[in-house]
């Protein structure tokens, strides 16, 4: 059986194609300001990567916060759900997901059969998500893409001790101005991100194995520095970024 | 989807009759000048019956702050007393009314001017400031009723201190309006008070009920009676009128929640300008939100009341209220509601404005968590301030939170 999902976030739109538990291909695109042809586009694009006509696939679940104008989709289902499932799918150990993206960050705890426990989200604010990253690459002048193998050079991490985006920014301007090294601003922007998030997974009583998913993922400064404040490996697969498509993807099989 | 034929069978009759209600008890309150006689304004836990008794119409600036609310008029008011100074961490009720009547403005024109006020902080710190300003501004008589916090007990050194000041408290009425109290009709207001709070825990009884033929929505609602009019004929008869309507619902197998398969609770005030978008998006779930900590605060303190002895057992049932216990005592009402009600998960709406009901509110969720197994969730917001509220943060908190729920229970 042939299913996809379709995963819309605030910045990038995801599209997962599988058979009978195997991927088949990932399409990541912008989404842009119209969620509707956004899905379309992911999705067709993925299906002339594959060759394969519509047709082909059987079942659809779009989640994530454009997840109900997806109008092709036959079920809209929320990223909590699908990045379980994507996670224990990739790895079926996992009992923690932490999925930080554009403009949310979020915990899962996942039982032994890819259920999802309990979670929690970011409270209305910026921090600890990748737009507070965005804002700090900005200040810095650096390309976000940049940012993970930077922070690896640095020799100190600045502290940085606000939490609001905005307050934090302007810290970050006057550490600048101080003449602090930007490896060591970087790394101090990411040690900033991993204490809210790991604040937050705590309240759900995060254990390990713990994945991390989401578009922030694919910073290593960020893992890196999760990674001390838990104490533990995280794992950080090369389907990070299209988790929750795959989730998607994978429950809609049980439609 | 339901017929229009099945969404008329669904409204409350009574629902008219207290729209009514409480229509003319704001004219009555808006032509007191005219009628001679006086005004109080109240906070929403203050101990109202000494006012009954002694004819003066109590006013609360909270019920009208839900109708701010409710009228999607919060925003704008918070934002001019933000204008005037006021922290926008300030509890959204307290900014849309201090702007309400320095501006004159606000739903039904305003609130008539106060003779006199009365604060009672059983419900928290910020109304002393709020009734000070007032005080300060229409330049009457406040009285402050100071209520200790219980943590767990009640001291016999808290009972007496309570206590006299329902003496000043009753010496202050008798000074504001030049007119002895009359202990005769303090024992009729209090066996009527007490009547009505019986009714109103009835009412919200019947949500345990499987399936509900009420919601908590619908509790929010008729809960403006039980608030403002304590202590009157009227509020007895109300309510028997709608405990009655909720058991023919019953009999007649006319439910809240047409097709009812997961059971909520609902902790902390209303999200006062989301009620509708917060009930359809539950029901589309076919989630009924059965009961709620916040409307049962007005009965829940009944079992401190001495029937034979209204007036002195108020002193306790007013200092133990639910929002001025610790929160070890608060869980415990709320294991109680989880078991009486059999609810399978709780919905926690983490108010900005209301500080004494949120703080604490992530321990609650954990002790719940550890003792009753049920799943948790927390919407943010102010429960007036519309500005502060994310549409599509929470509706995915509450859709997960479903799925979740789904994949638990099957
Ligand atoms: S802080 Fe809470 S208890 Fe106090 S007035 Fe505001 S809503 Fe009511």
């Amino acid at each position: 059986m042939r299913t996809a999902g379709i995963d819309i976030g605030s910045i990038t739109a995801k599209a997962a194609i599988m058979e009978n538990g195997a991927v088949l291909g990932t399409r990541v695109i912008f989404t842009g300001y119209n969620v509707e042809i956004a899905s379309r586009k992911v999705y067709d694009e993925l299906l002339a990567e594959l060759d394969m006509p519509g047709s082909a696939v059987e079942k659809i679940i779009s989640t994530g916060y454009g997840r109900n104008s997806v109008p092709f989709a036959h079920k809209a289902m929320t990223e909590i759900i699908c990045h379980g499932t994507g996670a224990h799918f990739l790895r079926n150990d996992i009992r923690t997901v932490i999925d930080v993206g554009g403009q949310d960050s979020k915990a899962m705890v996942v039982d032994g059969s890819g259920m999802v426990r309990d979670f929690v989200m970011n409270d209305k604010c910026a921090a600890g998500t990748g737009r507070f990253l965005e804002v700090m690459a900005r200040a810095l002048e650096v390309n976000l893409d940049d940012f993970g193998a930077q922070s690896l050079k640095a020799a100190n991490a600045s502290r940085i001790s606000s939490i609001c985006t905005v307050f934090a920014e302007s810290e970050v301007i006057s550490l600048i101005s101080k003449g602090e090294s930007r490896e060591n601003i970087i790394a101090g922007i990411h040690d900033s991100v991993a204490s809210r998030v790991y604040a937050m997974a705590q309240r759900i009583k995060a254990s390990a194995p713990i994945m991390m998913t989401g578009g922030v993922a694919k910073n290593i400064g960020v893992v890196r520095a999760l990674e001390k404040k838990f104490n533990t490996a995280i794992e950080v697969n090369e389907y990070a970024q299209v988790n929750g498509a795959i989730g998607a993807a994978v429950l809609a099989a049980r439609l | 989807m339901s017929t229009p034929e099945k969404d008329k069978t669904r409204k409350f009759r009574a629902a008219k009759r207290m729209r009514e209600i409480m229509t003319e008890y704001y004219i009555d309150a808006k032509s007191a000048v005219q009628t001679g006689r006086k005004v109080a304004w109240i906070t929403s836990g203050g101990p109202v019956e000494p006012l009954i008794v002694m004819d003066v119409i109590p006013v609360y600036p909270e019920n009208y702050g839900a109708m701010i609310g409710a009228s999607h008029m919060g925003g704008d008011l918070c934002s001019k007393a933000e204008a005037l100074g006021y922290s926008t961490d300030l509890c959204s009720y307290a900014r849309a009314d201090i702007a309400c009547a320095i501006e004159n403005g606000g739903p039904i024109g305003g609130l008539p001017r106060p003779d006199m006020l009365i604060c009672c902080n059983n419900i928290c710190g910020t109304v002393l400031k709020w009734y000070e300003i007032h005080a300060r501004y229409f330049n009457v008589p406040l009285f402050i009723f100071d209520t200790p916090f219980c943590h767990t007990e009640f001291p016999e050194i808290a009972r007496r201190y309570v206590r006299s000041q329902l003496d000043e408290y009753v010496s202050f009425l008798e000074g504001v309006c030049g007119r002895p109290f009359d202990l005769e009709k303090s024992r009729e207001v209090g066996a009527l008070s007490l009547q009505g709070q019986r009714l109103w825990q009835a009412v919200l009884d019947t949500a345990a009920h499987r399936p509900a033929p009420m919601t908590a929505f619908d509790a929010f609602f008729f809960l403006a009676l039980i608030v403002t009019l304590r202590g009157t004929k009227t509020v007895v008869d109300f309510y028997q009128e709608l405990l009655a309507e909720m058991n023919e619902r019953i009999d007649r197998g006319i439910w809240a929640i047409p097709n009812e398969r997961y059971r909520l609770l609902w902790d902390n005030l209303p999200v006062w300008y989301r009620l509708k978008w917060l009930s359809e998006t539950f029901e589309a779930h076919d989630a009924c939100l059965v009961a709620d900590t916040y409307t049962t605060a007005w009965c829940g303190s009944m079992k401190y009341i001495d029937e034979n002895n209204f007036f002195d057992s108020m002193a306790e049932a007013y200092t133990r209220i639910y929002l001025n216990i610790g929160i070890d005592e608060m869980v415990k009402t709320i294991y109680t509601m989880i078991d009486k009600y059999e609810v399978d998960g709780m919905v926690m709406h983490s108010n900005r404005s209301c500080k004494p009901y949120s703080f604490g509110q992530y321990d609650i969720q954990k002790m719940i968590q550890e003792h009753k197994g049920i799943p948790c969730m927390v919407i943010e917001s102010h429960m007036t301030d519309e500005r502060s509220f994310s549409e599509s943060q929470t509706a995915t908190r509450i859709d997960a939170f479903m799925e979740m729920i789904k994949q638990k229970k099957g």
